[in-house]
């Protein structure tokens, strides 16, 4: 992957410009002018300028994860806000939000600033995401004022569930005064136990310890209903059951603040694939059967998850090449996001194109009220081209970030990102 | 029947008014020691109009305050109903001061022996002297007043009305039976 | 008069009263500036000051109230410990009543314990605070202090700011000065202020700044920390950044706005020092006030006959 500084003048030729706001997907050029977006659509090509051909190629809003570990501080050995972002890069991605689990924790104004100051010489906009609680021991409330004054875009203790219904509702009627959303990891630790994936006929052919539906809808249910409230927003993360996908449904049809993501994994396999006991497929919540896969599919397709979050957590070699109940939960996903999930939506169950870009881009930056109009003249260019039907095959030469915990490796993909422009920046995918 | 019979008219009180600020006068060569301190309610405005007569004769303006004795009563626990307090006013130390103190009837003393016990927060007066408008008699109390306007006998089932242009609308002090 | 035998809180308590206490509070005040600051009223008057919490200034303003009423006093400082001890609270009211007194000034950390003592004494009860319930006496001087300050109550802008659920003083306040009728605006942190609160005829509104503005008088309470179990406010810099009355949000102000707290002050932290000890603030004033506010509902339960009752 090459990533320069955008040239003065740089125009995109012959590309298709699928535009989620406008819902429209309509050849013309794209011409760049000092980063920012000087004219598009159909217009004469001027010729002394530095140009790429886009034939073939559809370009549109760079893409956007609500939800990735970039495990800086403390943990650098598997990431950091310099390589995640040339993996968000390599995915399509110009925006990501940042979980809070590092060591230490973002739980002060202080860590929320070293994010923020750190991630400025990023070559892509990094929101770091603020913990709810002080440590994420799940007790006290932490200084989120303060933090959401210092650039926090939302609270979460993501990786540990805010287990105390008392301490939940308190966060969530406190954040009713910042606007922002409350993102709980929802599982019940009494009912999860020491599940290591979704309990049912395979893990008790493997004799692995199960982790049951039950511990992610409970605590669901529990937070939309304290959500309904304290008329708090509420974003529910990685969604992977049936269940919490009909609790968010009904609790949708009169409620405005609740919105849910889901990840690529969750579309995409089902417990079977774990009989090889690849670690790389343990996740938290675990991946499920295919029940509850299709009702994944089912409820992105018809709205009621509102977008894609990959869920990006690198882990070292040494924490995945270990047995499967030692192994650490989490896969990286920002590189294989765009293909794995086109492959589920759009190939295989017909979305458009159109509605699938919106997954990646309008529908997470309306949750965290980033700027949804990108393709505009005058704003700054957060892009991305991707070749919707080049055909590929997903490897380790694919990802970017510093750790190579995939078990998307050998699959077959349609549509390829080549360019992403971010910050003043285009990296070219190769 | 009510028995209302006029002893005093408008003309009468004024003129025991005047005799009562000359007499003040008379008794007290050192004039510029002395403060009035009217008694809550109808003895604050006789007080006022004393302490202009004497600003007639003398051309001296004397410290004037007012006294609400319902704090200081010795029947407040044994009554019915609460007096409505209208607040004491007195802006100046009453040490070795000569007081005058003013009232409109003086009956059975105990008015006077709350206003005496309610001085003494403020000071040490050298002299305490009393002027009435009227005195009806039947003192339960060894009080007696220095300066009377008149003096009305009364019996039990009697009582002795002022009223002021002040406080009232009209002026007039009257005998009153009362109906048993 | 007043229609009530006690002093239980201002919840459905009727305005005429309330204003009569004001009204003869005001009588009290001059009696304060006198040089012997005594009047013989209450004398032959017990009154026990019955405290099962830690009250120094509450405790010290009733007592120089009582005594300056010429009753007798009396202190009971009770620990909850010696309730634990085995004598029950009943036990303990009747003891003393056996005693013969008249009235009983109560603090207690339960809410209702006022009002469960007077299903067992003949006494008159006053609350000096039950728990988070009320503690009408301190919202009657500060309701004095603002009649004081601007003349009337009714249509005054009062704000409220601080920890209202956890606070007497909010509650007694609220009860006061909606029958009074005045405009209250009750502002904190969201999880500190009930839902259910605008059924009191308040309203709510987490914009300190813009309350600021609103406002023609500031209540500040005070952060309290014992009365907090999981850490419900994350930080005191940062209750202080999103609510704290600091010198610059009053200076912004064009209007001058009134500044009052029941004491005692977390400085830096509800309220800046500056703002603490400036004009604007009234603070020993409502401390003056209390005296006086707590002598005229002493006046007017106990004096007459029957304790003040039509």
């Amino acid at each position: 992957m090459k990533i320069k500084k955008l040239p003065k003048k740089l125009l995109f030729q012959n590309t298709e410009i699928l535009d989620p706001v406008k819902r429209t997907n309509k050849k013309g050029n794209i011409l760049l002018v000092n980063g920012k977006i000087a004219e598009l659509g159909i217009f004469e090509s001027p010729s002394d300028i530095k140009s790429i051909d886009c034939n073939g190629l559809t370009l549109t809003h760079g893409f956007c994860d609500l939800h990735v570990h970039f495990r800086e501080p403390g943990n650098e050995d598997k990431e950091t806000l310099e390589s995640g972002s040339r993996a968000a890069l390599a995915g399509g991605f110009t925006r990501v939000c940042t979980m809070p689990n590092t060591n230490p924790p973002i739980d002060s104004p202080e860590s929320v600033s070293y994010i923020i100051e750190k991630s400025k010489d990023c070559p892509i906009y990094v929101h770091p995401i603020g913990a709810v609680t002080k440590g994420q021991q799940g007790i006290e409330i932490s200084e989120m004022g303060l933090m959401n004054e210092m650039g926090a875009v939302a609270f979460s203790d993501d990786g540990l569930p805010i287990q105390n219904g008392l301490v939940m509702r308190k966060a969530l009627e406190y954040s009713t005064m910042l606007g922002v959303p409350i993102i709980n990891h929802a599982e019940d630790d009494c009912l999860r136990c020491d599940g290591v994936m979704n309990e049912g006929i395979i893990s008790t052919r493997l004799g692995l310890p199960g982790n049951p539906n039950m511990a992610e809808s409970t605590m669901v249910y529990r937070d939309l209903k304290l959500a309904e409230m304290t008329g708090a927003r509420l974003h529910v993360p990685h969604v992977s059951t049936a269940t919490s996908v009909e609790h968010i449904k009904l609790m949708k049809n009169n409620n405005n603040n609740i919105t849910a993501e889901v990840t690529p994994h969750h579309l995409f396999f089902n417990d079977e694939s774990l009989v090889n006991y690849d670690t790389n497929l343990k996740v938290a919540p675990p991946i499920r059967n295919d029940i509850s896969r299709k009702a994944m599919v089912k409820g992105i397709l018809e709205g009621v998850i509102d977008c894609i979050a990959t869920d990006h957590a690198p882990h070292t070699l040494h924490d995945k090449e270990t047995t499967f109940d030692l192994a650490a939960f989490g896969m990286i996903g920002l590189e294989s996001c765009f293909g794995i999930v086109k492959r589920v939506l759009v190939d295989n169950e017909g979305l458009s194109l159109i509605n699938f870009v919106e997954l990646l881009t309008t529908a997470p930056r309306k949750i965290m009220g980033f700027n949804c109009d990108l393709l505009k003249v005058g704003t700054e260019a957060e892009l991305v081209l991707f070749d919707p039907n080049e055909k590929w095959i997903f490897n380790n030469k694919n990802v970017f970030s510093k750790s190579i915990n995939s078990p998307f490796y050998g699959q077959k993909l349609v549509g390829k990102i080549k360019y992403t422009i971010s910050k003043g920046y285009i990296s070219e995918i190769s | 029947m009510n028995n209302n019979v006029q002893i005093m008219n408008s003309k009468d009180i004024s003129q025991k008014l005047i005799r009562i600020s000359h007499e003040i006068i008379e008794n007290h060569t050192d004039i510029g020691n002395v403060v009035i301190l009217g008694i809550h309610n109808r003895g604050v405005p006789i007080a006022d109009r004393i302490k202009e007569l004497i600003f007639d004769i003398t051309n001296i303006n004397l410290p004037i305050g007012s006294l609400d004795i319902t704090f200081h009563r010795d029947d407040f626990r044994g009554r019915l109903s609460m007096p409505e307090i209208r607040g004491t006013d007195i802006h100046f130390s009453l040490d070795d001061k000569v007081v005058i103190l003013v009232d409109d009837v003086l009956y059975s003393g105990r008015t006077i022996r709350a206003a005496l016990d309610e001085i003494n927060s403020f000071g040490r007066p050298s002299i305490v002297r009393l002027a009435v408008l009227v005195d009806r008699g039947h003192r339960e109390l060894p009080i007696r007043a220095d300066f009377v306007g008149k003096n009305i006998p009364t019996h039990s089932g009697e009582h002795v009305e002022v009223h002021l242009e002040e406080t009232d609308g009209k002026e007039g002090v009257f005998l009153v039976k009362e109906n048993n | 008069m007043l229609s009530h035998k006690h002093l239980l809180g201002l919840e459905n308590f009727p305005r005429e009263d309330i204003q009569n206490i004001i009204d003869t509070a005001f009588n009290f005040r001059e009696v304060l500036d006198r040089p012997i600051k005594k009047v013989p009223s209450l004398q032959g008057v017990t009154v026990v000051n019955l405290f099962f919490e830690n009250s120094t200034r509450t405790r010290i303003s009733f007592e120089l109230a009582q005594k300056r009423l010429s009753a007798d006093t009396v202190n009971f400082s009770a620990s909850t410990s010696s309730l634990k001890k085995g004598e029950g609270f009943k036990d303990t009211a009747q003891n003393i009543e056996a005693m013969k007194i008249d009235a009983v000034v109560m603090r207690h950390p339960a809410p209702g314990a006022p009002k469960h003592l007077t299903e067992f004494i003949d006494a008159k009860v006053i609350n000096a605070g039950d728990g988070t319930h009320e503690h009408p006496t301190q919202a009657i001087l500060d309701m004095m202090s603002l009649q004081e300050k601007f003349g009337e109550i009714k249509d005054l802008n009062v704000a409220i700011v601080g920890d209202i659920d956890h606070s007497r003083v909010a509650r007694s306040n609220i009860f006061g000065l909606v029958t009074m009728g005045a405009n209250v605006t009750l502002c904190g942190p969201p999880n500190l202020i009930p839902d259910t609160i605008t059924d009191l005829g308040v309203t709510v509104n987490y914009n300190i700044d813009e309350v600021v503005e609103w406002a023609d008088a500031i209540n500040v309470l005070r952060i309290q920390r014992e009365r907090m179990g999981i850490g419900l406010i994350p930080s005191e810099r940062e209750y202080r950044k999103l609510f704290g009355i600091t010198g610059e949000r009053i200076g912004r102000n064009k209007k001058e706005i009134v500044i009052m707290h029941p004491g005692p002050i977390n400085r830096g932290v509800e309220i800046d020092s500056g703002v603490a000890d400036s004009d604007q603030a009234i603070i020993l004033d409502q401390v003056l006030n209390g005296v006086a506010s707590r002598m005229s509902i002493l006046y007017l339960l106990l004096g007459a006959k029957d304790g003040g009752m039509k």
